[in-house]
């Protein structure tokens, strides 16, 4: 394994090197930007605010829920896509990709107008449940799922078409039904897939604004995520926005680093 | 003739304004045969409005354009926050106009700022009012639907004013980061009542419903406008200024819901 990948570098040709070393500098030079302008002296006492740990907590949570939600309705979405003979399958697909392309405020607005108080379907949750989620957590929890979950579906869907279908086809002559099979063949021989896509699930869960702000509101301790507390921080003292990003950051590339090894290489 | 002698007779007002002597110089005691700015208009006039000016400021642009052959005006309209910023990291920016003076205060390269208009709160409340709110002593009920504005934002901290002076203590469900978000929550009937600016509620007319209430003169908003001294177009930011502040851009501040002082 070393021995092949050192050979690979040696080889590495400048066309490539050259304009993936600047694409790298591209995505890093902004946080450098952050880093330069973090208040470092009073950084200590800006972090002891409780309204900053509840942010942080509330962002964990509601982005890890998120993407619970989006594995459990987007696996099998992507194993729609990707195996099942359906008709129109294009559009469906192009159609998965919708929140993707609508501004996450625009999303949230749908989503008011469909789950909201007077919504087409949240008239009756809150009329026969006494259910309402804009306001809530929960309310947090699906307006990130809605825009997280298209990364899910589109990395698993295209896992599933490179997977080799003749291990499922085995499974089943073998008699395993296909409920055991997705469990037992499909699913682990996608697992990689399948990381990569709540790993970028949860990333922009975590970074969530615009639909969040508009569907759930925003309430300190129940609806204030990091992301909205860093808009709102900028407003008054661009310096905790700053350090609220910071920690933003920081807290999301450890979390990914660390669990991302682990999964792959459990896994592996 | 006659609009340059409007608008000469406008820059004079200005200027004393800005000296200030008040604006209730009358405007036709001044010389109509000075020069006149208009002559040397040209280019493209940057604007950067307070987003509480949109509908206005869009429709006073599109009148000083007609008034000015050859002039464009184009707007950034966005929070008042943001556009301090961006004037203060060099964004070429002719005029900035401020929903707070506090905004305007963070802008260092600007020439001496004017009060052109004032807006204060009003109560909004979805069609019908469904929730039967009368007045600020409503929003302290925890069985309503309540969005304020964070307190963070201008509207919020106009809110808190109020609040105080009407002795409640609100239970708001939602502090939203602007108050068309606010607003929105409003029209779309997901809370019982908001409260956001006249102008606001003037310009959802239809969607929302406005319900006045006393405390709303404890904070009254000024909003300031001043040109800018890096400002790349300087004649034609000044005649902007003038023509906001001229009898023709009061009257569309005006029909918006705005107070001019």
């Amino acid at each position: 394994m070393s021995r092949r990948s050192r050979s690979t570098i040696g080889r590495l040709p400048l066309v490539l090197l050259l304009p993936a070393l600047l694409g790298l500098a591209f995505l890093l030079i902004p946080l450098v930007g952050l880093l330069a302008k973090a208040p470092w002296s009073t950084l200590p006492s800006r972090l002891f605010s409780t309204d900053v740990w509840d942010a942080l907590r509330l962002s964990l949570l509601c982005a890890t829920a998120a993407t619970a939600m989006c594995m459990v309705l987007g696996i099998p979405l992507a194993w729609l896509l990707a195996r099942a003979p359906i008709p129109g399958r294009g559009v469906i697909r192009a159609l998965v990709t919708v929140p993707l392309v609508l501004p996450p405020v625009v999303g949230g607005v749908a989503l008011l107008l469909v789950l909201g108080r007077r919504g087409l379907v949240g008239q009756h949750l809150d009329a026969w449940f006494g259910i309402s989620l804009p306001f809530t957590t929960a309310g947090v929890i699906v307006a990130e799922a809605f825009v997280a979950m298209p990364f899910l579906v589109i990395s698993v869907e295209g896992a599933l078409r490179a997977a080799d279908p003749r291990y499922e086809e085995a499974a089943a002559t073998l008699g395993a039904g296909r409920w055991l099979t997705f469990r037992r063949v499909t699913l682990p021989s996608i697992a990689p897939g399948v990381v990569a896509g709540a790993v970028l699930c949860w990333a922009r869960a975590l970074g969530e604004f615009g639909a969040t702000i508009t569907f759930a509101g925003n309430f300190p301790g129940r609806t204030t995520t990091m992301p909205l507390a860093v808009y709102l921080a900028l407003e008054t003292d661009p310096d905790v926005a700053v350090v609220l990003s910071l920690v933003l950051l920081i807290v999301s590339v450890v979390v990914l680093a660390s669990l991302r090894e682990r999964w792959i290489s459990g896994l592996r | 003739m006659f609009r340059r002698t409007v608008l000469a007779a406008l820059a004079a007002t200005v200027a004393l304004t800005l000296a200030g002597c008040g604006d209730d110089t009358p405007a036709a005691s001044s010389p109509s045969d000075s020069p006149s700015a208009a002559a040397s208009l040209s280019g493209t006039v940057n604007v950067f409005a307070a987003a509480s000016l949109t509908e206005s400021f869009t429709q006073i642009g599109k009148d000083f354009e007609a008034a000015h052959p050859g002039v464009k005006v184009t707007f950034n309209f966005a929070g008042s926050s943001a556009l301090a910023q961006q004037i203060n990291q060099g964004a070429p920016a002719d005029v900035f106009a401020s929903a707070a003076p506090k905004n305007m205060d963070q802008v260092t390269d600007k020439n001496s700022p004017t009060t052109f208009v004032t807006n204060t709160l009003e109560i909004a409340v979805p069609p019908g009012n469904p929730a039967k709110i009368t007045g600020l002593k409503d929003f302290g009920d925890k069985s309503k639907k309540i969005a304020l504005c964070a307190p963070q934002v201008p509207c919020g901290a106009a809110s808190e004013t109020v609040f105080k002076a009407a002795g409640g203590t609100p239970q708001p469900d939602s502090l939203e980061q602007d108050v068309k978000a606010a607003l929105t929550k409003v029209s779309l009937g997901e809370v019982d009542a908001s409260l956001v600016y006249k102008t606001d509620v003037q310009a959802a007319k239809g969607k929302v419903e406005g319900i006045e209430f006393p405390e709303a003169s404890e904070a009254v908003n000024k909003y300031p406008i001043a040109t800018l001294t890096k400002a790349p177009n300087a004649d034609g930011a000044k005649a902007f200024v003038d023509y906001v502040l001229s009898d023709k851009g009061k009257a569309v501040l005006t029909a918006a819901g705005f107070a001019t002082p």
